[in-house]
């Protein structure tokens, strides 16, 4: 599974994210913001966390109309898998690949720590490696994280089974409580909290490590 | 030229920083804030003759998120 990961000014999770994709098994290439165009024959696009841009504008909003961005609409266009985490989770809604908006933290504050989550859905390539309805635990470290859509869409995204995880407790104000949804293909898929942040045990929990094995494995059998 | 473009949360959108900044008036004493919204004002010096429709464009890409954001033009 060929891999890249978009780097922009002001991402810092890029490097941990490259880490999970190679120990997972992909060939991780890390592709900057300038670039016009992907490398050839990528599988999957992984935006990562950080604070592109410096969060200038709204958070993602710069970097979704960087350049790299039209290719990774363009790669999605065609059936491409995403993966947007954290700051990449904002920069897909920008983009429109996702629908919503991530709006400030309900409670005003920044939150960094461990939260637990339930995945809602084991029907897609991110999330196959767990069973709906399990319990895991993934770090968050956000200040925009309250996702905010309209009725009509949340009854789409529900009645599609699109909602990939929610937080077990209220967290940031998120309708739902949505942590995670994918794209109508299922192929794109944003989340808030980190897997690339716990994919070895000295993270201090592991969780996140099915995501990146079930996806290589589900994209390499594709 | 120059134009201004006001960007707000749309009605009913929460705000939470308009309402952190509505707790704050009410502990400062100032009673019967009622509500308080917090946006952005957005100064643009523009090439003369840019016409209204290219700046609602410039909202509509990148200056509003119109999921949640409303905007309004005031050509100086």
């Amino acid at each position: 599974m060929r891999a890249a990961v978009v780097v922009f000014p002001g991402s810092n999770c890029d490097r941990d994210m490259a880490v999970a994709l190679r120990a997972a098994g992909a060939d991780v290439t890390m592709v900057w913001h300038k670039d016009a165009s992907l490398p050839d024959g990528v599988d999957l696009v992984a935006i990562p966390g950080g604070f592109s841009f410096g969060d200038y504008l709204r958070c993602g909003a710069i970097a979704a109309q960087s350049p790299i961005c039209r290719a990774v609409v363009a790669h999605a266009g065609r059936g491409g898998y995403v993966l947007g985490v954290c700051n990449g989770f904002q920069v897909l809604t920008e983009t429109g690949l996702l629908p919503g908006a991530l709006m400030r933290n309900a409670g005003l504050k920044f939150i960094c720590k461990t939260v637990d989550l339930v995945v809602q859905t084991a029907d897609t390539a991110f999330t196959a490696g767990y069973q709906a309805g399990q319990a895991i635990r993934l770090p968050v470290a956000h200040h925009d994280g309250n996702y905010t859509v309209d009725p009509d869409t949340l009854a789409r995204l529900q009645g599609d089974d699109r909602i990939a995880f929610c937080y077990a407790q209220p967290l940031n104000g998120s309708v739902a409580d949505i942590a995670g949804l994918v794209s109508d293909n299922r192929r794109v898929l944003g989340m808030m909290p980190h897997p690339e942040r716990a994919v070895d045990a000295g993270h201090g929990g592991t969780d996140g490590q099915a995501l990146f094995r079930e996806l290589v494995a589900q994209v390499v059998a594709a | 030229m120059k134009a201004r473009v006001y960007v707000m949360l749309k009605t009913g959108v929460l705000d939470p920083q308009g309402e952190a900044v509505r707790h704050a008036l009410g502990t400062l004493g100032f009673d019967g804030v009622q509500g308080v919204r917090q946006g952005k004002l957005i100064e643009l010096d523009l090439a003369d003759g840019t016409d209204e429709a290219t700046i609602a464009q410039m909202c509509d890409k990148l200056l509003a998120n119109t999921v949640i954001e409303s905007y309004r033009i005031e050509v100086l």
